[in-house]
């Protein structure tokens, strides 16, 4: 069957023989966007964390058949080295990875928070951000969602 | 609903008192009346068993749940990584049930999935009453989202998240989720009849 959608800002067409494919199989087999990872093919660790129409979804319990006509955004599309998305500024100013391997998925998490939630507490990170991370870097994450908080608002307010 | 009954109970009384004074109560045999009264009875209490032996299974209160907080599983364990039911009865704001819960079970992650995925509204808590209690609130319309009688009657057997009971894929383990005791048509049924025979609640 054929499926076609966005992909961080470019159309994309694929062909593929089961719908059901996780969608995050087809972005790192397919597409070839390595950023996504696979933790635990489950929905419960949160590294294939990202956005379908801008909701952080769980890529590996997602059928690729529902992403049909739909805009889906990566680590690769959040931001760019010149020009990083907030989330990606703040992780890097609190030099928040260990391994690194979540932290794709807590990104891409935490800018879906931002989006419906500019300035959230330490109660709405617990809540919406629950994303496993083995290095335990959450400390470092909290500080970094309330700096990418900080520099969106700023953002806007100079925009 | 109370007013709209005697509505029918009303004329029936009369046609009643009508045929008894013309001895029309003669020509049928002694207790025929009491007996099939006591045939719609059971009737009525098994097809209420059947619909309460569903409605009482983990597929259906999981998702009832008196804390706010939805259960999963065969053992009802409070869901995983802290969610609960947010606004909405849909989940956190950037972390939903849609998160990781699509419009169908996917099988290879063995996360369940229907259209409208959600909890039950907190009105409709289930977990720890009794199937009476269930029963009732179920009937109430102030804890039902305002339904009718017929309109309970086709969520329960139309709505494709009750329906979903019966095809609940396989968990993250890949063994297939265990099924509500009754099949689904003996249960589409029953609550139909039930409903039909005048939704009486037995006493327990």
């Amino acid at each position: 069957m054929k499926i076609s959608f966005t992909i961080n800002g470019q159309a994309q067409s694929i062909e593929i023989e089961d719908g059901n494919t996780p969608l995050l199989w087809v972005v790192r087999d397919m597409l070839d966007l390595k950023g996504t990872k696979f933790g635990c093919g489950k929905a419960a660790c949160g590294a294939c964390t990202l956005h379908v129409d801008g909701e952080a979804i769980r890529s590996c319990s997602y059928a690729v058949k529902f992403a049909e006509g739909k805009n889906v955004t990566t680590i690769e599309g959040l931001g760019t080295r010149e020009n990083p998305h907030p989330v990606q500024q703040a992780w890097v100013e609190h030099v928040v990875p260990q391994c690194g391997y979540c932290q794709p998925g807590f990104m891409m998490a935490t800018a879906a928070l931002l989006e419906k939630n500019p300035n959230p507490t330490d109660e709405d990170i617990d809540n919406n951000i629950i994303n496993v991370c083995r290095c335990a870097t959450y400390v470092r994450m909290r500080k970094a969602i309330h700096r990418a908080a900080e520099l969106t608002q700023s953002a806007n307010q100079t925009s | 609903m109370r007013s709209q009954k005697l509505l029918y109970v009303i004329p029936v009384l009369l046609c009643a008192t009508i045929l008894f004074a013309g001895g029309f109560a003669n020509s049928e045999p002694d207790g025929a009346a009491e007996s099939s009264s006591e045939e719609l009875s059971s009737s009525s209490e098994e097809n209420f068993d059947k619909m309460m032996a569903v409605l009482m299974h983990k597929r259906c209160v999981n998702c009832h749940p008196n804390d706010n907080i939805p259960k999963q599983g065969e053992d009802s364990h409070p869901h995983y990584f802290g969610m609960a039911r947010g606004e909405g009865n849909l989940g956190y704001q950037a972390t939903t049930c849609n998160t990781c819960h699509q419009s169908e079970n996917n099988d290879y992650s063995g996360v369940p999935g229907a259209p409208e995925w959600s909890l039950a509204p907190e009105s409709m808590k289930w977990e720890g009453l009794t199937r009476t209690e269930i029963a009732e609130s179920m009937l109430d319309p102030k804890r039902n989202g305002g339904r009718t009688h017929h309109e309970v009657m086709e969520h329960l057997t139309e709505h494709e998240l009750v329906l979903w009971a019966w095809e609940p894929g396989i968990d993250a383990a890949g063994n297939p989720r265990e099924l509500p005791p009754v099949p689904v048509d003996e249960y589409i049924e029953a609550v139909k009849a039930w409903f039909e025979e005048g939704a009486v609640i037995p006493a327990e």
